[in-house]
């Protein structure tokens, strides 16, 4: 019964039912990989004796007949959504020994469905970082690395890592400009960003706002709609979250996509696109077109202003739901004689570099004289990148794009340590569809000439994560991807 | 727009951040690298844009006036580095 | 023109002065956490995580502050604006939660409108409203438990306020605090706001300038922030603009700037220099939509709407009867004014109001009770009024039967009739009762027709008494004169 861990959500909860093996078994197989997979640093806190507890519990249940959507399904869950009783950190110092006395609502609707926890994941240290390099517990190392150990992406390193390794059946992932994405694509595993306001971000430690949203990173699609489907819905406590039905996503897969126009936006051949990446990128189109979609070209001329327009609204919203880590009420205090030293000496030795960097952006940018020339402004191109998506969806049902312009890189890249912009620029082609509050998925494409996977972005228009599906489940069966050894 | 010393100072202490000396000249050069790259943004003419603020196009839905929480000054409390009577310690508050 | 003007050296100056008024909205819970607003809790009972601030947390915003809000604005006679924006305002302080407060900045909810104030001299001016916005409650902090530390309590943190933010209207500092009074007495009638002042239910920032009579535009104004009384709101501002005038005066220049206001020594200090002054980086509330309100909803509260104090004190007048300065000294709080209504109804208005007034209030001071707790009904004391106007009683037994109200409670015709005290109105049963007293008296006859006048009254007091205070003094006065006279 070694292979437990091969198996996706939809061929475990089978064999859970047809009494195969049991929760317990499923679950202790997961324990034995998160044991075996030390070295890649995904989880920060793991939770075994829980999951166990738990595991029981949805076995009882199981044998009776009953037991919700994930009944004894292991999850990792990304150390950025507040679990009670659970230590929180947002992989910060400043966090350090923050146990959350609430349940994120997302998490509560997880464990509502059976779902059992292993432990937190790593993550870019408050999801701000590409690499996850920017955690107060280090980096993650991608499982794909060879000799040299290579970056799993982030923000949500700890997720598609933990997914890729098999030390859990799915994770929760959360993305701000590409943080589920990126990271999934970097691992070669499915995730999907849903629309933004599909979950709910209460409980989730705030990055920004106004463009935070929650989802699954999982083995392949159906596992993410399965996972999709018990994680989101309206919820009161969140007013950004959006009253529309769920629907069971996992109904989308296999259906037809004769007829389903995709959009190629022509502004993504960037000068220096990786040659690999290209070649993929037309492959993908290909495989849809030979299923009788159409492909049509599209434009998104505000596009190239995407990343600058995000490294202004994300961090100055940053600037301002960061200020509540002041070592008053929770989290690491470092005391001074004054009220103002405290909080200068908390948030000092609190706060790493990445973070400091985007709290002082943000803390300018809003600044009085400023507000105008950046923040104001970046909020109106915002709206111009937004309509350039509502004009583009008036000629195609959904759109291809690659998800990163690379592989992972090394740890430790010098470029990207030395100038925090091309470390940003890994976000090309996932901030715009951030900004617009849009549904997106990274789909495995396959691997380059260094065995490393690449990953392809499916773009929907909002809340019709169906297309991104019926497409993603098309693509996923001609792709064929193998995970990793 | 470039920013000088002075100003990188004033941003660390609304940041309620500390910048070594050191260390300020650095952050300088870092900031004002930032600051060059966004400034493509004035390449975009906006005049007769309006602002985004978010993308959800619904209403904002209101809660009613009940009472449902409270009565729980002892988990409020639970994570606080120090805390006495009841209450959130810190140093001495001079205004 | 009812302004201060002072009279400097240089000339005569007058005082500009605008005001900001913190409101705290009478609701049940927080304007954005479902935590209880009491008041008098043990620390930290009533706080959520959302107004802790703690990691993930999210505002929701309460339906019935809106609703407060929005009555007010139309209490203010003020636009309601149908889209209003939350924004965050940002600053480090201990008893601010998420270091940022959530206010509203460019889009309030209300706009532009006006309270009508009444001046002494009998005048009314019309005192322009800037804006209104709603905000939540920062907590409290409490310095004076120990030498070292300060201890915060955050039950007060999130609790909704309305900020009202006057146009630089006021020229004395009578009409900022007959402002202030009115305003409490509207969003006391409204229910908005309990409006105490000493609990800091509402507190008043006030703006002071100075500018020489005649001259244009405005010049460098200081703001004091928390001053929390009328009294003391007026003598802020007296002392501040005076001490313009003086700076003025000895050449010197006011610089922008915060200032702190002692009642104690009633003088105003620096509190915080301009180049101190926040960036508070304003930006909209990412966490709550824009609030639209629809037509309805709008409709909805106008329903609801109380008849106010100046729609109510210009009724008493124009309907009642009652001179201008009882009806506004009934109005001003609204339970008085509905009591005197119930008190009023089918008896003689004024007389109501004298009564009220006179002998009501002062009971009311001496037992130190409140109106509720009033041992005599409105209908009772209409009741009173009424036996005196009818003649049943004369004005001398009906203090008497108040009294006897005031301790029992009765029923004033119960009491009239248990007791015997109807006067006495039969001329006969008068003249026997003048005769005799004549008749034992008549050394005093004797005196006062040979001139002596004055003992009239001393023979009304033995006709009184003889009838034991149940004749009718008028009656009284009329026979005994025709008697003493006429002869």
């Amino acid at each position: 019964m070694t292979d437990l861990t091969k198996l996706t959500i939809a061929e475990s909860r089978e064999a859970l039912k047809k009494k195969e093996f049991s929760a317990t078994e499923l679950t202790e197989a997961y324990i034995k990989k998160m044991d075996e997979g030390r070295k890649f640093n995904a989880f920060v806190c793991e939770t075994p004796e829980k999951a166990i507890e738990q595991a029981k519990s949805s076995q009882e249940k199981i044998a009776k007949g009953e037991g919700g959507d994930l009944e004894g399904i292991p999850l990792g869950i990304k150390d950025l959504f507040c679990t009670k009783g659970i230590a929180t950190t947002a992989c910060s110092n400043i966090l350090k020994g923050f146990v959350p006395p609430y349940e994120s609502t997302v998490t509560s609707k997880l464990l509502a469905a059976g779902a059992n926890f292993l432990g937190k994941l790593n993550l870019d240290e408050f999801a701000m970082g590409g690499s996850n390099e920017t955690s107060a517990f280090g980096p993650v190392v991608n499982p794909w690395s060879k000799d040299v150990p290579l970056v799993a992406g982030g923000s949500s390193g700890g997720s598609a890592a933990a997914v890729a390794a098999e030390m859990c059946a799915a994770a929760t992932g959360t993305d701000t400009g590409g943080s589920i994405r990126q990271p999934s694509a970097y691992c070669g595993v499915t995730g999907i960003k849903p629309t933004y306001g599909r979950c709910s971000r209460y409980g989730i430690i705030a990055f920004a706002s106004s463009l935070d949203q929650a989802g699954p990173i999982a083995k392949d699609v159906r596992d993410c709609a399965i996972m999709l489907k018990n994680m989101a819905g309206y919820d009161a406590k969140d007013a950004t979250s959006v009253k529309v039905d769920v629907p069971d996503f996992e109904k989308f897969l296999g259906a037809d996509i004769k007829g389903m126009r995709i959009g190629i936006p022509k502004e993504y051949r960037v000068d220096g696109l990786d040659e690999e990446v290209a070649a993929y990128w037309d492959k993908a189109a290909e495989m849809l077109k030979a299923r009788g979609a159409e492909i049509v070209e599209i434009s998104l001329p505000h596009t190239k202003y995407a990343l600058a327009t995000y490294y202004i609204i994300a961090p100055a919203e940053a600037s301002s739901n960061l200020a509540r880590y002041d070592g008053l009420r929770y989290g690491n205090r470092v005391d001074g004689v004054h009220l103002d030293d405290m909080y200068i000496n908390s948030r000092t030795a609190g706060f790493g570099r990445e973070v400091k960097r985007r709290i002082m952006i943000g803390t300018y940018v809003l600044s009085a004289g400023y507000y105008d020339a950046y923040y104001l402004k970046a909020q109106k191109v915002r709206r111009l990148i937004r309509d350039d998506y509502v004009k583009a969806f008036e000629k195609c049902d959904l759109i291809l794009t690659p998800t990163a312009p690379t592989a992972a890189f090394p740890i430790g890249d010098k470029s990207m340590q030395e100038n925090p912009i091309t470390m940003w620029l890994n976000d090309i082609f996932t901030v715009s569809v951030s900004l617009a509050g849009l549904p997106g998925m990274n789909l495995p494409i396959g691997l380059n000439k260094n065995g490393l996977p690449l990953g392809m972005q499916l773009v929907g228009k909002a809340f019709d994560e169906e297309s991104i599906f019926k497409a993603a489940s098309a693509l996923e069966k001609d792709i064929n991807f193998k995970g990793v050894k | 727009m470039a920013i000088d010393t002075q100003t990188v100072k004033r941003i660390a202490f609304l940041s309620r951040l500390r910048i070594d000396d050191d260390k300020i000249a650095l952050a300088e050069e870092e900031f004002n690298k930032i600051l060059a790259w966004v400034e493509q943004l004035q390449d975009v003419p906006t005049d007769d844009v309006e602002p985004l603020i978010s993308v959800n196009e619904n209403n904002l839905s209101l809660r009613k006036d009940e009472v449902t929480e409270g009565n729980q000054a002892e988990a409020v409390l639970a994570n606080a580095p120090m805390k006495e009577y009841g209450y959130f310690a810190v140093p001495k508050v001079v205004e | 023109m009812t302004g201060m003007i002072i009279n400097g050296k240089t000339g005569d100056w007058e005082v500009i002065c605008g005001l900001e008024i913190h409101c705290q909205i009478i609701s049940k819970s927080k304007i954005f956490s479902g935590a209880s607003t009491h008041y008098g809790s043990d620390p930290n009972e009533n706080v959520s995580f959302v107004d802790a601030g703690m990691p993930g947390m999210l505002p929701t915003l309460n339906e019935y502050c809106v609703r407060q809000a929005v009555k007010t604005g139309l209490g203010l006679n003020a636009k309601i604006n149908k889209y209003s924006e939350f924004a965050r305002k940002n600053y480090f302080y201990a008893d601010l939660p998420q270091g940022y407060q959530i206010s509203q900045f460019k889009y309030p909810i209300v706009g532009e409108g006006f309270v009508e104030i009444d001046l002494e001299d009998g005048s009314s001016k019309k005192i322009g409203i800037e804006r209104l916005h709603i905000e939540q409650d920062a907590g409290k902090s409490i310095h004076d438990i120990s030498p070292t530390k300060s201890f915060i309590d955050l039950n007060r943190a999130g609790v909704g306020l309305m900020e009202i933010v006057t146009k630089p209207d006021f020229r004395s500092p009578e009409e900022a605090g007959a402002f202030l009074r009115k305003l409490r007495s509207i969003v006391r009638y409204l229910g908005t706001c309990d409006g105490n002042m000493d609990e800091g239910s509402m507190r008043c920032d006030v703006n002071v300038s100075v500018r020489k009579v005649g001259e244009d535009g405005y010049r460098t104004r200081n703001e004091m922030k928390n001053v929390n009384s009328v009294k003391f709101v007026m003598q802020a501002i007296d002392y501040e603009a005076r001490r313009h005038v003086e700076t003025y005066e000895n050449g010197g220049m006011i610089e922008q700037e915060t200032r702190l206001f002692d009642p104690i020594k009633g003088e105003t200090r620096v509190m915080r220099k301009k180049e101190f002054a926040h960036d508070y980086r304003y930006f909209p509330e990412p966490d709550l939509l824009p609030l639209v309100l629809d037509d309805a909803f709008i409709q909805e509260v106008k329903d609801e709407m109380v008849e106010l104090p100046d729609a109510k004190r210009r009724r008493f007048v124009a309907e009642l009867g009652l001179t201008p300065y009882d009806a506004s000294v009934l109005c001003e709080d609204r339970k008085t004014a509905e009591w005197f209504e119930k008190a009023a109804r089918g008896h003689d208005a004024k007389k109501v109001a004298n009564w009220m007034m006179g002998d009501f209030f002062a009971m009311l001071n001496e037992k130190k009770i409140s109106l509720e707790e009033s041992p005599i009904t409105p209908e009772n004391l209409g009741k009173l009024v009424e036996l005196v106007t009818t003649n049943v009683i004369n004005g001398k037994t009906a203090k008497d039967v108040f009294a006897i109200m005031a301790e029992s409670g009765e029923n004033p015709e119960k009491i009239v009739d248990e007791k015997g005290l109807k006067q006495v109105t039969d001329s006969g049963e008068i003249e026997k009762i003048i005769d005799a007293v004549i008749a034992d008296n008549q050394d005093n006859v004797a005196a006062y027709r040979a001139g002596k006048v004055a003992l009239m009254g001393w023979f009304v007091g033995q006709v009184m008494k003889a009838s034991k205070g149940k004749a009718n003094p008028g009656m009284v006065n009329q026979l005994l004169k025709a008697k003493l006279d006429g002869k």
